[in-house]
């Protein structure tokens, strides 16, 4: 086996050396009735690369990839164009191929990409702090209303009716399980909902999303100002991370803990996995964070380098009263995303999100055009909300087999929610052209 | 058997001055470059990415266009290339050598699996397109979860969880559901054994369970009599793990698994050791009711730094009602996913553990793994580990200390009796192991174990690799106990990219963002540190 580089002479002489007769000797510590005689049956025998390519491959060619279609869907994950040294930078075996770094001095690749990493998410988000990531947007909006929990000492969060249905539910398993409650104000598909009205005493955090699933674009320093009056915090999620590169930053409208999907940039697709969390918060909170977090210092010849620090937060030292239980976190598409936003810099990096809002806006100046549609949003970035004559669902089946990915029915996510059936999410990134546009408006007009 | 490290064929090289003595103009040793921050030789100007004019539109931004440079820094491409292949140089890497980090199996990542990952079919699909477009992806992950329901002999798999500590999360959200659904509720107690994984505790402690530490016996295992005795009708839980963080096999697992189920009590089994006895045993026959499976350790998809990892549970008959959404179903229309409640009697799910699917990129690469090795290969898998582990063991005992007699399975444990009045600690040991060529094995961990050394080679290095790695650290203890050496140990490594950091400047001081007020390599930080 091409993985496996011990020979039959190798294992014998081994053996000896240990000092038993066979490898069943090392395992009789295993009870016998246990013990499998043989190969589990049921499963294939080994395969040399090109059967395992024949085998996969034929799976993933039963797929459609975005790449391949006209392409509208978002919805907290968003097709970009990833330069080509992203992809081969991060597969440098160096990077793949190491762990967390718990020996600083051999680590020093990793921790400083890391570091660098956390700078860029607190210039992004307008936050002082920054962790190493989070395994995505979701879990990284559960982690934050749990810390909201632990520095209020309350435990209630509210959840803005234009949160992302997924993170939602993410929040709520959480609650369930780890005991604390979430007051979910009702769906927002208008963006018109007012959360101050619902922050008492007791409430821990506001979560609220900007843009919101429906794409609507908030000013949020009132909320802020209004959570800060009660005591609590205001949580901001941004599933779509490349919307920072034009929108003001979350942490001048006063969010005390900013969640960010980091997906856009570098990661890829993956049908939804795995991606990258942002997690960023105020100085003074610091210490209440969950996950790993990279800090400077000097060497034994005082040489600045990069350590994992206030580890005292975590599972690892504190067992049972750790901040959080997370020990892996999201590294290579933490590289992944570093990488690609060095290369854009700040100047690529908002041409990339006027270039996302500005075909976003002519898309839906030419969806709105569509007899029978109407565009929900007055403000959006690069996703917005229109509503069909008839249930969305359908519609996008038969754009689908019309090989156009239309965009994501809100029934998808909400599917008990009737008065949004008819809502239709249309992403628009700097990847779809005018001829998509042109698809998509001319799809519509057809099955409608 | 000590093997003589000159390659040269005979030639002989005229002595030089030591290598730790020279100073070099730039700080640069030879391929080994000193790099700066991206934000210190940036330049506002460039970028790495050349992008289309955009169109010309009014915005329709709310009014909340940004004020105001952000500060990220520019770079052209050929920069940001370099600069990353010389970070890169700075790490030590399973792709370097032998990285016998104990517990985490860092064992070769196939370059195939990437391949696979990145065809358009599974790269490059997203999450919520109609799933009649994705039956292929949707497909491969009912696949995965068959070999590991197989493998295992487990009847149901949750595939969403992002790693191991997630499907620890998960698992025992399940039993929490369980337990609530029978009006056991009340039972609020999970037994931890003391050399359990910290995740064990935190992940039992974060859902309101009180952790009852049980005590290990002398000979490494679990004290099956202490167990017992704290089995009472507030016990929720036990979490073991198995094969243990001692390297050892639990041998009275089916009695533990019966006397917790006697108890009304479930079996939480942390599967990171899964490795050491894949396709040699199914943890179903052992009686435990669930067990997460890093599928970055035992089905080798890479580490990455630190992540992204996956931790499928697979779950007893009895919990299978409690998986979270959303999971995988095969129907005459095809293949589906079932993301939300639906029928009636259907919503026993736990909820929601993470937005999308799951892991897919790391689902890819665990089944061209598995694909690739079979359940034949999976079989040598486990007993190249342990043999592995194994002959390290009786090779090093010469001069170390094992922890416990008797043979181990996929990792072997020390402790550091061996350096006992040698002045010299398991981190200074462990420091010069770093100027010999090699990433030290997992040090301190388990707590059981005083001054633990935890090492595993894993079954994908060769004899020649163990023989070399072991002759080195017998060099190394010898010199260790040679009662001269203390002082070289404590100043280790000198080689290294850094010599030993100062971790409680970064802690008492912290500095976790760069900011345009530092200054270059070297005097900004401590200026910074004495602000």
């Amino acid at each position: 086996m091409r993985y496996l580089p011990l020979t039959d002479a190798d294992r014998r002489e081994m053996l000896a050396t240990i000092g038993v007769r066979s490898i069943d000797d090392l395992f009789r510590d295993v009870p016998t009735s246990v013990r499998l005689p043989g190969p589990i049956a049921g499963l294939s025998s080994h395969m040399g690369e090109m059967e395992v390519e024949r085998r996969l491959g034929r799976m993933a060619a039963r797929n459609l990839a975005a790449s391949d279609a006209p392409f509208f869907v978002g919805a907290g994950a968003y097709k970009h164009h990833v330069p080509a040294s992203v992809d081969h930078l991060i597969q440098r075996g160096e990077f793949l191929t190491s762990y967390t770094p718990y020996q600083p001095e051999i680590t020093q690749g990793t921790l400083q990409y890391l570091f660098e990493f956390q700078t860029q998410v607190t210039m992004l988000t307008g936050m002082e702090v920054a962790n190493a990531s989070m395994y995505d947007g979701s879990t990284g909006a559960s982690e934050a209303v749990l810390m909201a929990n632990r520095v209020t000492r309350r435990n209630k969060a509210v959840l803005s009716g234009g949160l992302h249905p997924h993170y939602r539910a993410v929040i709520e398993t959480t609650a369930r399980w780890q005991g604390f409650r979430v007051a979910g104000a009702p769906v927002d598909a208008d963006g018109i909902e007012d959360l101050a009205a619902l922050v008492d005493k007791e409430v821990s955090c506001v979560v609220v999303q900007n843009p919101s699933v429906f794409g609507h674009v908030r000013d949020l320093a009132p909320l802020a100002q209004a959570c800060h009056a009660a005591g609590a915090l205001l949580v901001v999620v941004v599933t779509e991370v490349v919307s920072l590169g034009l929108l003001t930053p979350p942490g001048d409208m006063g969010a005390d803990i900013v969640v960010c999907e980091g997906q856009s940039l570098g990661v890829g697709l993956n049908f939804g996995g795995p991606y990258v969390g942002l997690f960023a918060t105020r100085e003074k909170l610091m210490r209440q964070m969950p996950g790993r977090l990279v800090g400077e210092t000097v060497d034994a010849d005082g040489k600045r380098g990069f350590v994992l620090t206030l580890s005292t937060r975590e599972q690892h030292i504190r067992r049972e009263k750790a901040t959080s239980n997370i020990c892996t976190n999201a590294g290579l598409c933490a590289l992944a995303f570093t990488i690609h936003l060095t290369l854009l810099g700040e100047r690529g990096f908002t041409r990339l999100a006027e270039l996302n809002h500005a075909t976003a806006v002519r898309a839906a100046e030419r969806l709105a055009r569509v007899p029978g549609v109407k565009v929900l949003n007055d403000s959006f970035f690069n996703e917005f909300t229109v509503m069909l004559p008839k249930p969305a669902a359908p519609v996008v089946e038969a754009l689908a087999e019309r090989r156009i990915l239309a965009g994501v029915p809100v029934s998808r996510l909400l599917p008990h929610a009737p008065l949004c059936a008819d809502l239709l999410l249309v992403a628009v990134t700097e990847t779809v052209s005018d001829d998509d546009i042109e698809a998509l408006a001319a799809g519509l007009e057809e099955v409608l | 058997m000590v093997q003589s490290t000159d390659l040269s064929q005979g030639r002989r090289a005229a002595a030089t001055a030591p290598v730790a003595a020279v100073e070099t103009f730039t700080g640069n040793r030879g391929l080994q470059l000193e790099e700066r921050l991206i934000f210190e030789y940036a330049h506002a100007d460039r970028s790495g990415v050349d992008l289309p004019e955009p169109p010309k539109v009014k915005d329709r931004l709310g009014g909340l266009r940004r004020r105001g440079a952000i500060g990220l820094p520019g770079l052209a491409e050929p920069q940001v290339v370099q600069h990353y292949t010389r970070l890169s140089q700075k790490n030590y890497a399973i792709d370097s050598g032998l990285y016998p980090l104990g517990s985490c199996t860092m064992k070769h990542n196939p370059r195939l699996n990437e391949r696979m990952a990145r065809l358009p079919g599974f790269g490059d699909v997203h999450p919520l397109q109609p799933q009649s477009t994705v039956q292929g992806a949707i497909e491969l992950i009912g696949a995965l979860a068959g070999w590991l329901t197989t493998l295992t002999g487990m009847p149901a798999v949750a595939m969403s969880p992002a790693a191991g500590a997630h499907g620890e999360m998960c698992g025992m959200m399940a039993i929490a559901a369980a337990l609530a659904a029978s009006g056991e509720g009340h039972r609020k107690t999970v037994l931890v054994p003391e050399s359990a994984h910290g995740t064990n505790p935190a992940t039992a402690a974060a859902l309101g369970f009180s952790v009852k530490p049980i005590a290990a016996t002398a000979d490494g295992r679990v004290d099956v009599a202490a167990l017992k005795a704290a089995l009472g009708s507030d016990v929720a839980a036990i979490m073991l793990t198995n094969p243990n963080t001692c390297g050892l096999f639990e041998r009275d697992i089916r009695e533990v698994a019966d006397a917790v189920r006697a108890a009304g009590a479930y079996f939480y089994c942390d599967g990171a050791n899964y490795n050491a006895i894949v396709g040699r045993v199914r943890p179903g026959d052992l009686g435990i009711d669930c067990m997460h499976i890093n599928l970055h350790k035992t089905f080798s998809t890479p580490h990455g730094g630190g992540g992204p990892g996956s931790g499928p549970v697979v779950l007893s008959a009895r919990l299978a009602p409690y998986a979270p959404r959303p999971w995988v179903v095969r129907d005459d229309a095809g293949w589906r996913l079932a993301e939300e409640d639906g029928a009636a009697g259907d919503d026993q799910a736990l909820g929601r553990l993470k937005a999308f699917h799951g892991q897919m990129g790391m689902f890819v690469r665990a089944l061209a793994y598995m694909l690739s090795h079979g359940a034949d290969g999976l079989r040598q898998v486990a007993e190249d580990a342990v043999l592995n582990a194994n002959y390290v063991m009786a090779r090093l005992k010469a001069e170390l200390t094992p922890a416990f007699d008797g043979p181990c399975m996929h990792e072997c444990l020390f402790d550091d009796d061996f350096l006992k009045d040698t002045g010299i600690s398991t981190l200074d040991f462990a420091k010069a192991m770093i100027d010999e060529g090699y990433h030290p094995m997992t040090m301190y961990f388990p707590l059981v174990v005083h001054g633990a050394m935890l090492i595993e080679p894993t079954e994908t290095q060769s004899k020649h690799a163990l023989d070399e790695f072991c002759d080195t650290m017998l060099h190394l203890a010898r010199k260790a106990k040679s009662g001269t050496a203390a002082e070289a140990f404590k100043a280790a490594p000198l080689l290294a990219p850094r010599r030993r950091l100062d971790e409680t400047l970064a802690a008492r001081k912290p500095i976790l963002r760069w900011r345009p007020t530092n200054q270059g390599p070297g005097d900004g930080p401590l200026k910074q540190a004495a602000e």
